[in-house]
């Protein structure tokens, strides 16, 4: 899954922001070894889609998403957002930039500020930016209060800590909307909460995406999730791209293992499947430090041959709008042999 | 050499004469309270079940509705400022007021625990090792060699490559999904008969989630042990215990047979938890049925039915009086709701309260193409 390469990407112009060829890398302690966190990926976003980033901890999906914020930058690559390369840009032109993008993360309790009021929290971006006079603020700020679902008039005074994870999450969505951004890179929204909860918030992001006109770039390890959510999802693992389509496509025929194997991971609520008998990946990711050579998927890959150690696959279409970095991707209907996924071999 | 310890406890010698069926666990009306400035927090008001000696058994709920405090109360690790009432019955003994130091022979040997955040419920200052073998040599006379070995094939048991190696580890040397196959391994060291599982896999990833997910139910089964799974996903018990009890506001209210309780569920609140879970059948961007508002306040649970401020079946009865616990067509099969889903009375109620616009409790209720709404959305 060492997908490099630019394929499946648009035509330039259509894209809001088009990431090509982003390199992160990290200093692994003082021993002059790096963390290939991020290893050459390149995607793009039209205006109001809902690109899904998906894989396991570890892939380097989060890092994608903040290197797009320029946090930190990246060490190579190009970030054009609305045709702007973002590395270029100045410090005052970046901080002005910032406001058309916005991030929500995965804690929603360790994400907002203890000591301040939630009035605060989610005012912050307008007073900064002086928005309008105090009064059209504080009519925008309960506005945005009603949309995500929490009453002004009880609440506004509130510090986070009265608040439970999904009205916290509530309230980090109302503070990266009230600036009214172009785009929303949310990291890992929904999986520090229950999946009543979950489900309470997918259903608000979709909601603000219509009615705010946003673009969202949906960064999770549940694939279930991010289908419900996504126009295009792109599948990582350690720091490339491994397949990349619309959901449905990639949910019905997944052309590479890894995606097969995420597929049959998601515990599934009906109890004529058996657990134990879908695919399952041996072991675990290797370490980014030192990422296995040619393809980097092939150390826990039950297709993987001698020419995936040697040959780093390219991201090549083999379907319309199918996108995929495997040198030897399934076939529709192939399934992967099942092996005793307890026990992982290394 | 071999040093005399600590005389054990009566039932906990290695191989008991114990049969190897028949009833493990008896838990009768257990409710445990909090004491706090606010008030008492009824946080398990009134659970009983039994569980049987090799089956496993899910609780499944929100966050909030007891299920940890639950699996807590019958291991008799809860802090001092509870009150607990009713009987917990292991093996015919009644362990419920049992002190804490009586209880520490039954901990490992008997029944033991394996936490939800490997990252913090190991000790980050003992080796890997230390921390499997300290209670084979506390509960039984062991040589440390004969310890060692044992923590050796342990550590094989759960799938960790490498085990001699990482027996002189420490736990931050370690992945997340490594760390919970070492709390399984000390878990499992003194054999215990009971096995609590208290969300095991919400802080791994889907994948490490599924190994290790099939780690404990293959260890379950190797060894005839029983076990409790708390967890929050439906996803996750299914196919893997044999029954399930379904937890609101510290109450059970539906237990069934695993299949059964998928197949027939019967409470509104299985039924909106199961729809909840966003499922890969359904095309992308569909309407999740998500349950409106949060659980009750549990230092003033309201009176009637627990769930009705966020069921969409609600009637004025259920504000009023609350539904026993009835039994079901199938055996083992029990709920506690008036207008239980997939019955005449729970369909006629819908279509009332989806007529009106709104439950008996205020609740507005609609249907967006093939998904329930509750709650006010935009």
């Amino acid at each position: 899954m060492a997908g490099t390469g630019t394929a499946h990407l648009r035509a330039p112009g259509d894209a809001l922001l088009r990431v090509e060829d982003l390199v992160v890398e990290f200093p692994a302690g003082r021993s002059g070894l790096k963390v290939h966190a991020v290893s050459g990926i390149s995607i793009d976003v039209k205006e109001g889609e809902t690109l899904g980033l998906v894989g396991e901890s570890g892939c380097g999906k989060s890092t994608t998403g903040k290197a797009i914020m320029q946090l930190p930058p990246p060490k190579s690559g190009q970030v054009l957002f609305e045709g702007r390369d973002m590395a270029k840009l100045s410090g005052e032109e970046l901080r002005r930039t910032r406001t058309a993008m916005k991030m929500i993360f995965q804690d929603p309790i360790s994400s907002l500020n203890p000591r301040r009021k939630i009035e605060d929290i989610i005012a912050e971006g307008l007073r900064i930016w002086k928005v309008g006079t105090p009064e059209e603020q504080q009519k925008k700020i309960d506005d945005m209060m009603i949309a995500v679902g929490l009453d002004p008039v009880l609440q506004r005074g509130r510090r986070p800590h009265q608040f439970s994870g999904g009205q916290c999450q509530r309230i980090s969505i109302a503070r990266a909307v009230i600036t009214e951004p172009k785009l929303i890179i949310c990291d890992e929204p929904v999986s520090a909460l229950d999946v009543s909860v979950q489900a309470q918030i997918l259903n608000l992001l979709e909601e603000m995406k219509t009615r705010y006109g946003l673009t969202l770039i949906f960064i999770a390890h549940d694939l279930a999730v991010v289908k419900n959510v996504s126009d295009r999802v792109v599948v990582m693992y350690l720091g490339k791209i491994c397949e990349v389509g619309s959901p449905d496509v990639i949910y019905q025929q997944p052309a590479h293992p890894y995606t097969r194997v995420l597929l049959d991971a998601i515990p599934i609520p009906d109890p004529s499947i058996r657990p134990e008998a879908r695919a399952k990946v041996i072991g675990e990711i290797p370490s980014p430090v030192a990422p296995p050579s040619g393809c980097r998927f092939r150390t826990r890959c039950p297709k993987a041959q001698a020419k995936c150690a040697e040959v780093e696959p390219q991201v090549e279409e083999i379907s319309a709008g199918q996108f995929v970095a495997c040198h030897f991707p399934l076939a529709p209907g192939e399934t992967l042999p099942t092996t005793n996924g307890s026990a992982p071999i290394s | 050499m071999s040093r005399h310890k600590r005389a054990p406890a009566p039932g906990t010698e290695r191989f008991s004469d114990a049969p190897l069926d028949g009833l493990l666990l008896e838990i009768e009306d257990v409710k445990t309270q909090f004491v706090t400035p606010r008030g008492l927090v009824h946080a398990v008001d009134g659970v009983s079940f039994t569980l049987e000696r090799g089956k496993t058994i899910g609780i499944v709920g929100e966050s909030g509705c007891g299920k940890s405090v639950l699996s807590r109360s019958i291991m008799g690790l809860l802090p001092s400022n509870v009150v607990r009432h009713g009987s917990i019955r292991f093996e015919g003994h009644e362990i419920g007021n049992a002190a804490s130091d009586e209880m520490r022979h039954f901990w490992g040997t008997q029944m033991a625990m394996v936490f939800q955040d490997p990252m913090t419920s190991l000790n980050p200052v003992m080796r890997i090792g230390n921390q499997i073998m300290e209670s084979l040599r506390f509960h039984f006379d062991v040589t440390k060699d004969y310890a060692e070995e044992t923590a050796l094939s342990l550590l094989h048991s759960v799938g960790i490559p490498e085990a001699e190696r990482r027996l002189r580890e420490y736990p931050h040397q370690l992945s997340g999904g490594m760390r919970q196959r070492v709390m399984i391994a000390i878990a499992l060291a003194c054999g215990p008969k009971l096995l609590f599982a208290d969300e095991p896999t919400t802080a791994l990833d889907v994948t490490v989630q599924a190994q290790i997910l099939d780690l404990l139910q293959e260890q379950q089964r190797e060894r005839f042990m029983a076990m409790v799974l708390v967890t929050h996903d439906l996803g996750v018990v299914a196919g893997r215990t044999d029954d399930i009890a379904v937890m609101y506001a510290g109450r059970i209210v539906e237990r069934a047979p695993t299949r059964s309780l998928f197949e027939h569920t019967r409470h509104p609140y299985t039924e909106a938890l199961l729809k909840s879970i966003p499922k890969l059948s359904m095309p992308s961007h569909s309407k999740l049925d998500a349950i409106a508002g949060r659980p009750p306040d549990l230092v003033t649970p309201p009176v009637g039915c627990k769930f009705a401020a966020r069921c969409p079946y609600a009637q004025p009865k259920c504000l009023t009086d609350e539904p026993p616990l009835v039994d079901a067509e199938i055996p083992g099969h029990a709920y506690r709701c008036f207008f239980p889903v997939g019955s005449q009375a729970g369909g006629d109620a819908l279509t009332r309260n989806l007529a009106a616009g709104e439950t008996a409790t205020g609740l507005p209720v609609r249907r967006d193409g093939d998904a329930l709404l509750t709650g006010v959305t935009a």
